[in-house]
């Protein structure tokens, strides 16, 4: 591992300053992704900017929204009491994400900078464009079984990795970020970005700036959610496809919805034309059918990556009925 | 045990460093880290990328002051410098749970840790689990249900097991597997794991 400079910083400001100072340093946090990045050489960062000792961590009300701290736990978040009465879809999607260890380690905010898990990006010997801007994307015509089937370029066709960003993005939240030119709030669903030609960019936060919270608003989504994961082993593994589904149903008819798709998309992909598809309409295994057929629209696979094109919307179908608790 | 481990001559690694690299010698010349932290207000710990920091661990109710280098993650402070061996590295990556120890009682993956991190932390490993010679009820029940065969992942096990239970994650089969799914066995012990965790949950006794 390359040395680096540890800083420490206590007060917020602090923190933004040495960030800002130096283009490469990086935050840590909890470090389960980072560290594991500087081992492999993935990331060299010359700085490091210990925020544990920001106070960043509480989970409280805001008006009709739950601010939680970009420093809470994600084990800590999952059990919440606020939460899991509130938000229950993001409980589930944290519980289903890593192992019990980590998410004792992981934070909200770090959570939602973990880099994809491609090998040709974990991988220093291989050409990846997100690690080295111009050396290639292996993954296009190489080994691509866990790649994305939506909105890919031909720089990059990774995946995000988070299990916890899938929820919130389903949930309309909000990053608060703040950075040298002050605070800004950050509608979730803008905060990741696509590859486009600059894959080394995973979100949409400007140089030295840092997430302070994340808002999730009230919303009538606490009885009929389902974060449904498939994977390659029962539990603790990266999601092949991933569904959070969010039903608000009366007279088993559907008032609202909300979809959003993991392991599929360079960013947690929210599927709004499907959400669309399912207002008004019974909560009935056909209804789903139709929305997951709309869900999959313009979705394209590689070689090894053909079979998401089933497993997605089968997949979708099955987090509605479990939401839905249709039989 | 010696709380301040003999660290290697920290002047020679400097130099020997610095003429490896030309660019790094650019902060040889500029002025030193903790007058720039001064400046930048930046409090507390600051070292630079050749200096070690002092940090101050309680492990297993046992009160160091110890100066590390920033990269050395908790698990390399734990069995290289204070040769508590106990906790074992196997992946190295958080992958497999081999590492697993309890920070201020929660379990965590030692490897995915810097140590400068848990400056005024309380570590427990599994050297600090048992009552002297009395082991832990989870270290009895491994060996009663044979809860291991090469035992390379059981320290790690144990750790994880205990804090399953604290954590009141192991009121059914299903749970406890779920719940220990960060630990990684390749011998296959797992049906015994599950057992030895039951026995202790079931028999009541304080973990």
């Amino acid at each position: 591992m390359n040395q680096f400079q540890y800083v420490r910083p206590t007060k917020q400001k602090a923190a933004i300053d040495a960030l800002a100072k130096d283009a490469n340093a990086q935050i840590i946090a909890g470090g389960t992704n980072l560290i594991d990045l500087m081992k492999r050489g993935v990331m060299a960062p010359q700085k490091l900017v210990d925020i544990n000792k920001l106070p960043l961590n509480k989970i409280e009300r805001d008006g009709s929204n739950t601010r939680i701290g970009a420093l809470a736990l994600n084990g800590v978040v999952a059990e919440d009491k606020l939460v899991l009465e509130k938000h229950p879809l993001l409980a589930q999607a944290l519980n289903a994400g890593a192992s019990a260890q980590l998410r004792n380690m992981a934070t909200v905010g770090g959570n939602m900078l973990q880099r994809t898990r491609c090998h040709y990006f974990y991988d220093t010997a291989l050409p990846c464009n997100k690690r080295e801007p111009g050396s290639g994307c292996g993954a296009l015509e190489g080994f691509n079984r866990m790649h994305a089937i939506f909105g890919f370029s031909d720089k990059c066709i990774a995946v995000h990795p988070s299990d916890m960003s899938v929820a919130l993005v389903a949930l309309d939240a909000t990053v608060l970020v703040s950075g040298p030119k002050g605070d800004r709030r950050i509608p979730f669903i803008d905060f990741h970005r696509l590859p486009g030609d600059t894959p080394q960019k995973d979100t949409n936060l400007e140089p030295g700036e840092l997430i302070t919270a994340v808002d999730i608003p009230d919303a009538p989504f606490t009885k009929n959610v389902h974060y449904l994961k498939v994977r390659e082993r029962a539990s603790y593994a990266f999601a092949l496809v991933s569904v959070a589904a969010a039903l608000n149903i009366e007279n088993n008819t559907i008032k609202d919805a909300r979809l959003a798709m993991g392991g599929v998309a360079h960013k947690p992909w929210r599927l709004t034309e499907a959400e669309k598809s399912l207002v008004g309409k019974p909560a009935t295994e056909e209804t789903f059918r139709q929305a997951a057929e709309v869900a999959m629209r313009g979705a394209k696979a590689f070689k090894y990556n053909q079979y998401k094109l089933k497993l997605a919307p089968n997949s979708i179908v099955q987090a509605l009925k479990t939401a839905a608790a249709v039989a | 045990m010696n709380p301040e481990p003999e660290q290697p001559n920290h002047d020679e690694a400097r130099r020997t460093f610095l003429k490896q690299s030309s660019l790094l010698t650019a902060f040889a010349f500029t002025p030193g880290p903790v007058l720039q932290a001064a400046a930048a207000e930046i409090d507390e710990k600051v070292a630079s990328a050749f200096e070690k920091v002092p940090v101050r661990l309680d492990i297993n109710g046992q009160k160091h002051k110890l100066s590390i280098e920033p990269r050395t993650t908790l698990l390399d402070l734990l069995r290289e410098q204070l040769g508590l061996t106990g906790t074992k590295k196997g992946c190295d990556y958080g992958q497999c749970g081999a590492c697993t120890v309890h920070i201020d009682g929660k379990r965590v993956n030692s490897c995915l840790t810097f140590a400068v991190m848990q400056e005024g932390k309380e570590i427990t490993t599994i050297e600090g689990l048992a009552n002297g010679d009395k082991l832990h009820p989870m270290q009895e029940a491994f060996i009663k249900h044979d809860g291991f065969q090469c035992g390379y992942c059981t320290p790690g096990q144990i750790m994880s097991a205990v804090a399953c239970i604290r954590e009141g994650h192991a009121d059914s089969d299903d749970e406890i597997r779920e719940y220990m799914s960060g630990n990684i066995c390749r011998c296959g012990a797992y049906a015994n794991i599950v057992s030895a965790i039951q026995e202790v949950k079931n028999g009541g006794q304080k973990v």
